[in-house]
């Protein structure tokens, strides 16, 4: 889907470079420059030759985002399925070395704060950067943030930079309208640039809330950079282990639907007030 | 026991086993986070020297984490042919390297010896080996296991089919699977990593992968990747397990952080022994992989080799079916690039091996690593030469539940043929039989998932 969208971006924007040579009348370059280039599709294709019946993996193709149905040259991948597999790294590879546009946090009324990493190489290397608030941050959640609510939502950039635009939106829609309607109390959700999962027991314990959740941004894969999990813990503290949080994957369209997801995690949100514990307690709590 | 060693006019001090261990290893960014690296390119070497002269009852006695503190000291330590290691214990760690390379010593030596070494010997002897020498070591040692079939005979190489999806559609996941038979993948294990972790879920998953295996006739085992008690607590509720499953890691505070103990392994075992529908003996399928014990903060000092072999030397406790790395799946501040990755793959498999553990590989690498499927190749490639026992198998390479990159179909076919390499003996007849496969190539009908239809 990323690649397709750039593809259409290239070419709107190609379009219009062409529609601007048009007016100053030069029909034959616009003619020239379609022709120079490659025009990259992405689709879905049987690519088996010959096979015993293509509808099945044809419908097979619709079920699952995996890469089957593709055949092969040899025993190796053919060429065209070899280089959508590149393209789709190298998508995946940007979406992680981009910061996250500041205009949604806007949108989303979002506080920024930040953790101790400094820039992207020493928040990638260094784990311990992104699971601590910088001063200026610790002040602001100290003077600004509410205390005392029930949930506490933090969203994080996490490994990727679309997925907090693509996805938090309408998670954290769903997720609030969820919690409002069981009468449950809300801090202000602020958002954490470089910062990692851990970061939620320091923001819980400055806002005293019950339950924190991080809406962080996974790791990009092939298949999708806009995927978000979400953590939640219970009243964290220098004894938690990393069996208390509970966690949910695969948030995005393709995988589990964000506004189904922030349904989800708001029921499961009221049922850890009552129980009053997360992570393996709480799942074994329920059986 | 020298701990000091002069080098290049400098003389370079260490204070312990564990620092010598760690310093010793190659440059590796886990490490480097845990501020337990070599300073410099000389003290690298001046550690390695130092490791070098060791004896291996310098080593025995000073476990890089104490018998009484951690459960994992413990097994390995119980574990030990006291027998075996009272011949070895006066050798130093670079005459351990020679006895491994020498033409002299035969696999059958090194099972035996394997039996009278710690992890941390182990971890020790592989700091001192080249790329070259560890694949070649490698090559001399091979183990067998039997859970429903037998993996790790000589000529054969075996994969897992993965065939996740990411929201565990099962029709998804069979359509994989079957995608994986027709490549000849699944004869290791038909694997699969649920999204939802509940046991019904997980129950189910196990069903219909059974189901499949169970209407086509087809020799091999399931397992679905969760904990270690859910899988159990399917199993009482008489899903069928054919293997099981758990990731394991070298200090007891890891193992605590993954909700393990020498406990809960042992009635797992027990468990399946009891209900499994596999003969056994061999019941397990462990992962490992460098720098688990560093995300966690739970490194308690030691490099991430040391820590690997100690998973290995933990894993053996429970004779297991299947273990492989996953040394790659973290991400950068583990493991910084494809070169890293590579040199962790190479250790895992000899250390695992000198464990005599049935070994497997993941090459593997995230779109956060400087990383590429070239890498990835060239670790499969060589360990492969190194007589690696299976690979995962991946749609096209691309995990689209846990998104990383591993193994691919294509490349467990490209591997087998560019060795030789045959399927599992009663697979290849499956194969045989469904037209799949002809004198170990693939037929024009292979790669078809709807041969199944």
């Amino acid at each position: 889907m990323d690649v397709e969208n750039i593809v259409k971006e290239v070419l709107k924007e190609l379009e219009g470079r062409l529609g601007q040579e048009n007016k100053t009348g030069n029909p034959e370059k616009e003619k020239s420059n379609i022709e120079k280039h490659v025009e990259y599709i992405k689709e879905k294709k049987v690519s088996v030759d010959n096979p015993i019946n293509v509808e099945t993996i044809r419908s097979a193709q619709e079920i699952t985002p995996a890469r089957i149905g593709i055949g092969r040259t040899g025993t190796r991948m053919k060429t065209a399925n070899y280089l959508d597999f590149l393209i789709d790294h190298a998508a995946a590879q940007d979406a992680v070395f981009k910061d996250v546009d500041e205009s949604v946090l806007k949108e989303l009324n979002l506080p920024v704060l930040n953790s101790t990493a400094k820039d992207q190489e020493e928040y990638l290397m260094n784990l311990d950067a992104g699971r601590k608030l910088d001063e200026a941050s610790v002040e602001w959640l100290k003077q600004n943030a509410e205390k005392g609510k029930q949930v506490q939502i933090i969203v994080s950039d996490g490994l990727s930079s679309t997925g907090t635009p693509e996805t938090v939106p309408d998670l954290m829609s769903a997720l609030i309208q969820g919690l409002k309607l069981k009468n449950i109390t809300i801090g202000t959700p602020v958002f954490i640039k470089r910062s990692r999962v851990w970061i939620q027991d320091e923001v819980a314990k400055l806002v005293d809330c019950d339950v924190v959740i991080s809406l962080i941004g996974e790791r990009p894969g092939l298949a999708t950079s806009k995927s978000i999990s979400a953590y939640i813990i219970y009243r964290p503290n220098e004894k938690s282990v990393e069996a208390d949080r509970t966690v949910f994957s695969n948030i995005h369209e393709g995988g589990v639907p964000p506004a189904e997801a922030g349904a989800h995690l708001a029921d499961t949100i009221s049922e850890m007030l009552k129980f009053k514990s997360s992570g393996v307690k709480f799942a074994q709590r329920l059986e | 026991m020298k701990l000091s060693t002069a080098l290049s006019g400098e003389t370079y001090q260490f204070n312990s086993v564990k620092e010598v261990l760690a310093k010793a290893s190659e440059e590796k960014s886990g490490d480097k986070m845990a501020g337990i690296r070599a300073a410099s390119s000389l003290e690298r070497m001046a550690a390695k020297l130092t490791l070098s002269e060791l004896q291996l009852k310098d080593i025995y006695e000073n476990p890089v984490i104490p018998y009484e503190h951690d459960e994992v000291t413990r097994i390995i330590y119980d574990d030990i042919s006291q027998f075996i290691y009272k011949e070895i214990s006066g050798w130093t760690v670079g005459e351990l390297r020679n006895y491994i390379l020498s033409h002299r010593t035969t696999s059958e030596d090194l099972k035996r010896i394997s039996r009278g070494l710690t992890s941390e010997m182990i971890s020790g002897v592989s700091k001192l080996m080249s790329s070259m020498d560890l694949v070649s070591a490698s090559q001399k040692m091979r183990y067998q296991a039997h859970c429903n079939t037998t993996i790790g005979e000589p000529g054969r190489l075996a994969f897992r089919a993965q065939a996740n999806h990411p929201i565990d559609n099962p029709n998804g996941i069979i359509a994989s699977v079957k995608e994986g038979l027709s490549y000849g993948s699944g004869d290791a294990v038909i694997g699969i990593n649920p999204n939802n972790e509940s046991v019904d879920s997980v129950s189910k998953i196990l069903h219909i992968t059974y189901d499949l295996m169970d209407k086509w006739e087809i020799p091999t085992q399931n397992c679905v990747l969760s904990h270690v008690t859910t899988q159990m607590d399917a199993l009482r509720k008489g899903a069928p397990v054919g293997l099981m499953f758990q990731s394991l890691a070298g200090t007891q505070k890891a193992n605590e952080d993954f909700g393990v103990s020498e406990e809960i392994l042992d009635e797992g075992y027990a468990l399946m022994k009891e209900k499994s529908y596999s003969a056994g003996p061999n019941f397990y399928y462990f992962e490992t992989g460098q720098g688990s014990e560093v995300s966690l903060s739970a490194h308690e000092g030691v490099d991430m080799q040391t820590l690997e072999a100690r998973t290995h030397g933990y894993a053996r406790h429970w004779n297991p079916f299947m273990v492989n790395n996953v040394s790659g799946f973290i991400g950068p501040e583990i493991l910084f690039d494809g070169r890293q990755v590579i040199r962790a793959d190479l250790e895992d498999l000899f250390m695992g091996k000198l464990h005599g553990l049935p070994m497997g590989i993941a090459p593997t690498y995230t779109n956060h690593t400087i990383a590429d499927q070239n890498d990835q190749e060239i670790g499969g490639m060589l360990t492969a030469l190194g007589g690696a026992n299976f690979y995962m198998g991946v749609p096209g390479g691309d995990d689209v539940m846990l998104s990383y990159q591993d193994t691919s179909y294509h490349d467990d076919a490209t591997l087998r043929e560019m060795f030789g390499y045959r399927p599992l003996a009663e697979f290849e007849k499956w194969m045989e039989k469904m037209g799949l496969m002809e004198n170990g190539k693939l037929t024009s009908r292979a790669g078809d998932l709807s041969v199944f239809d």
